[in-house]
């Protein structure tokens, strides 16, 4: 069997950790592969080992049935392997066709020739498919559309094996369709392609084979045409995972939250990042924003929880006016907050655990006499609430936020606006960067908080999470909210076009 | 300025590893030492051995000579409680020259005008150092609170403001005309000597280093066990979150600069109400106290009780220092010496986070060794032939 790419069984090791355990990882020529495995189970390792970042303990690396030795990103360059990161590597302020020739500029006695580069940037997108503008500036054009200069940067290079890392998180459903268009185009015409993601649906939709990674260690190739999504999940995690967000339908309750005309502009300029906002949410349901980032949600949320106070409209929480009312006014009177940035506004990450439990708390008569904090009680709750949560430490309740993983920094989070017991809880994208098993939870944990009554208004930029999730989904677009439908009225296709501003505004 | 900041950072983090604290101060203070003995052997090769040993005896050689490096510590440990209190907010007070001096002021002015007071005078006096020293620090808090001035910016040119008001004020109000400074202070507005002068017969030592000791244990109290301290030192170390978490970040910013220059304020009147024949001259020179402050904060780690003891520590070299004198240095150099030690010792903070950052990669390690180790025990391992057992 003739392979471009073959990994033989490449051990790294880390100090105290397998990051890649016997490893091996066989891509055919014109073949589409995904490795898949969760967050830490070895993939970047493995990359990292390709492009010669890491010198792997034990192992080989065959290029074309040869025996190499990569050194480094240039060696692995020189023998046609390119990588579009999941961060793009991109200058802003310089125009597409500027990124593409960087590093391998043509010249002539040190000036720089573009006219060459231009026709072969031309031709190349004309014949892949990949419609840019040579001359618009980076940060003109969309994130759809830099992913394609980074893949433009590397057929330019010639490149013949490529590698997409996780390059669906940032696109809309439409543009994940062209993308995937795009690779199958690109096979088409010889190339081979590496797919590192952990979203089975995609996997199934275009990768050919399928290589599965869980904790260092390699778990199986399989075609992906003989094996299901359960399976693949299966593979991955290392046992059952529930796909489905299991809900019973609840009748929703008397109006917790209304947002009327709300109006927001950007500081120091005019434009306008929330357009007249409308909406209400009730008791017993869980609202979803679903959008592309950067689309008003943040700012929507600021206004609701007090962070930056809006420019017009109002804010009615359970029918009171709290539009300028102060944060600690919101979280002492029913709202709670599982902010996007868990490292920014979420932890104090030098704090302990105990201390990050009572952060919006620690002022109360349960929690302190006299401007004294009673250590005893704070210690006593917070682990209750690591009990009950199941959050894990290295040294219990007086761990450092900072030294915990992800997962359990989120479950943290979660357990403190949880456990206060809130009439509304907001959360923005819980779920970002946790694995499948802590998504399975934190899903968990919010349909109970439905379940038990409250308010639930989530952002999500995750379409699926959306449609599990939801009981009634807004899209916002543009600082306008373009749609509220029901998840069961309504196909992930449709929610795409609102999501790129197509629907409703009547374009494409 | 970035690196200020992110030195700011550091010291406004908790006590990652108090270990680690005092062990790098003292390996700075022992690099410091070195140097210094290098700079002896290049200036004077013949008596510098005599000297360092001097510089590092020369505090302890007598009862006076340790009760003098008490007096000397009493006032640079006060500013550099104020500059540690202020870090832990993340704000950079460089200012506790300015507070210093204004507080000197305030505490002369009751100690002359105020002899009605008797007994109590000197207590008096202290709140009224205070209470300047605090109303001083009023305005780099609002505007940096309000406006986002830069605190290091306002601070510096209120030191200055400072240091003309002082003697604008002094000529108005306390004058000596003919020696050019301040009236002396009533007998009862000296603190009390709370029995040290006879513990250290003949030193400059009175009850001002007593009353440091409660400050600091004062402020360590209030940083570790009130909801004050958990405000500010969220406030410190992540700004944002403080505000997620409804805390009024800018009311922690003003009270943290309020309460920082009220211990710069209160070193001042320990300073010139100890008895000592010590005046406010009418010079245009900055108190130099504060100054020092920012050194003791940055050797103390600033944590009150590790600043109590950098305060000692200085004052130490500094009265060694003087004696080396005997053996025949002169004062210039013998100052390059002190100030050389000092300097090596800021840089504790550069090995505490090497120490820091190598035991924070341990402990991620065992953290990611532990999680693997449950994810293993969790998922039993499924068409798993590979390998031997992870970890």
């Amino acid at each position: 069997m003739d392979y471009i790419i073959e990994m033989r069984g490449i051990t790294k090791e880390f100090p105290g950790i397998r990051a890649n355990d016997n490893v091996t990882l066989q891509v055919k020529k014109g073949e589409i592969h995904a490795l898949l495995g969760e967050n830490g189970a070895g993939k970047s390792t493995l990359m990292s080992v390709l492009f010669g970042m890491y010198e792997p303990e034990e192992g080989e690396i065959f290029l074309r049935g040869e025996k190499v030795k990569i050194t480094g990103p240039k060696a692995a360059n020189d023998l046609g392997i390119g990588m579009v990161h999941q961060h793009f590597k991109l200058v802003h302020n310089f125009t597409v066709l500027q990124n593409i020739i960087l590093g391998d500029e043509t010249t002539k006695l040190g000036f720089l020739k573009m006219e060459q580069a231009r026709k072969k940037v031309i031709a190349l997108s004309e014949r892949y498919g990949l419609k840019v503008e040579p001359d618009a500036l980076i940060s003109d054009i969309t994130v759809g559309m830099q992913q394609r200069v980074e893949i433009l940067k590397m057929l330019y290079r010639d490149n013949e094996i490529l590698i997409f890392d996780e390059p669906t998180a940032v696109l809309t459903p439409q543009e994940i369709t062209e993308l995937m268009q795009i690779m199958r185009e690109l096979i088409k015409e010889g190339k081979s392609i590496l797919f590192i993601t952990h979203k089975l649906e995609e996997i199934k939709a275009v990768a050919d084979r399928c290589t599965v990674l869980r904790l260092g260690k390699y778990i199986g190739t399989v075609n992906v045409k003989d094996v299901t999504v359960e399976q693949l999940s299966e593979m991955m995690v290392g046992r059952k995972v529930d796909l489905v967000v299991h809900k019973d339908p609840k009748k929703p309750e008397c109006c917790v939250l209304q947002v009327e005309g709300l109006t927001m502009k950007t500081r120091g300029s005019t434009k306008e990042k929330l357009k007249n906002i409308n909406f209400e949410v009730q008791a017993g349901e869980i609202v979803c924003i679903a959008g592309v980032d950067g689309n008003g949600q943040s700012e929507l949320i600021y206004a609701l929880t007090g962070l930056m106070s809006p420019d017009g409209g109002k804010i009615l929480f359970k029918g009171e006016d709290i539009t300028r009312r102060s944060i600690r006014y919101r979280n002492t009177h029913g709202m709670s907050h599982i902010p996007e940035d868990r490292h920014k506004y979420g932890l104090v990450l030098d704090y302990t655990l105990a201390e990050n439990l009572v952060l919006q708390q620690y002022f109360e008569p349960r929690f302190s006499t006299a401007g004294f904090l009673k250590k005893r009680e704070i210690n006593a709750y917070a682990k209750t609430l690591v009990q009950q949560f199941d959050i894990r430490t290295g040294a219990g309740i007086s761990t450092k936020a900072r030294s915990m993983s992800g997962g359990n920094q989120q479950k943290a989070i979660a357990a403190r606006e949880i456990a206060r017991d809130p009439e509304l809880l907001l959360a923005v994208q819980p779920t970002r960067g946790l694995d499948v098993g802590a998504i399975e939870y934190m899903h968990r944990q919010i349909v109970r908080a439905r379940d038990n009554n409250k308010a639930v208004l989530v952002v999500s930029f995750e379409l699926s999470e959306v449609m599990n999730l939801a009981d009634r989904i807004l899209v916002m677009f543009d600082g306008q909210i373009v749609a509220d439908v029901k998840p069961e009225q309504v196909t992930e296709n449709e929610l795409g076009l609102y999501m790129a501003g197509a629907k409703g505004v009547g374009k494409k | 300025m970035k690196e200020q900041r992110s030195i700011i950072k550091t010291l406004a983090a908790p006590d990652i590893s108090k270990a680690a604290g005092a062990i790098s101060s003292i390996i700075a203070i022992a690099v410091g030492l070195i140097f210094g003995f290098f700079i002896m052997l290049i200036s004077d090769p013949q008596q510098a051995w005599a000297g360092f040993k001097m510089i590092l005896t020369g505090g302890l050689s007598s009862g006076k000579d340790f009760g003098n490096v008490l007096y000397y510590a009493t006032p640079i440990i006060m500013t550099g409680l104020s500059v540690a209190f202020a870090f832990k907010t993340s704000l950079f007070n460089i200012g506790a020259s300015g507070q210093f001096i204004m507080g000197a002021y305030g505490a002369v002015l009751v100690g002359v005008k105020l002899s009605s007071l008797g007994q109590i005078q000197w207590f008096v006096a202290l709140l009224a150092a205070m209470v300047f020293g605090a109303v001083w620090a009023i305005l780099p808090g609002v505007l940096k609170a309000f406006f986002n001035v830069n605190e290091v910016i306002s601070c510096i040119m209120l030191n200055y403001i400072g240091m003309y008001t002082v003697n604008m004020l002094v000529k108005e109000t306390v004058f000596h005309q003919y020696t050019n400074r301040s009236l002396p202070v009533a007998e009862t507005a000296n603190i009390p000597k709370m029995g040290l002068d006879k513990l250290f017969p003949e030193s400059m030592v009175g009850g001002g280093i007593i009353v440091a000791i409660i400050v600091a244990i004062i402020m360590a109290i209030i940083l570790n066990k009130t909801t004050f301290g958990y405000e500010l030192k969220a406030c410190g170390i992540n700004r944002s979150a403080a505000r997620y978490a409804g805390i009024n970040e800018k009311k922690s910013i003003i009270l943290a600069m309020v309460f920082s220059g009220a211990l710069a304020g209160i070193g001042g009147g320990l300073l010139y109400l100890s008895g000592t024949g010590i005046y406010i001259t009418v010079v245009d020179t900055m108190a130099p106290q504060g100054f020092d402050g920012i050194s003791v904060a940055l050797l103390g780690m600033s944590n009150p009780i590790g600043a109590l003891f950098a305060g000692l520590f200085i004052a130490y070299i500094t009265v060694g220092g003087s004696k080396m004198q005997l053996v025949g240095f002169v004062p210039e150099i013998i100052s390059i010496i002190t100030a050389i030690i000092i300097y090596c010792a800021a840089f504790s903070l550069m090995i505490r986070n090497f120490f820091v950052d190598r035991r924070m990669r341990k402990l991620n390690k065992q953290d990611e060794e532990e999680s693997v180790k449950k994810e293993t025990l969790k998922s039993p391992p499924e068409g798993d032939s590979k390998g031997g057992g992870n970890v």
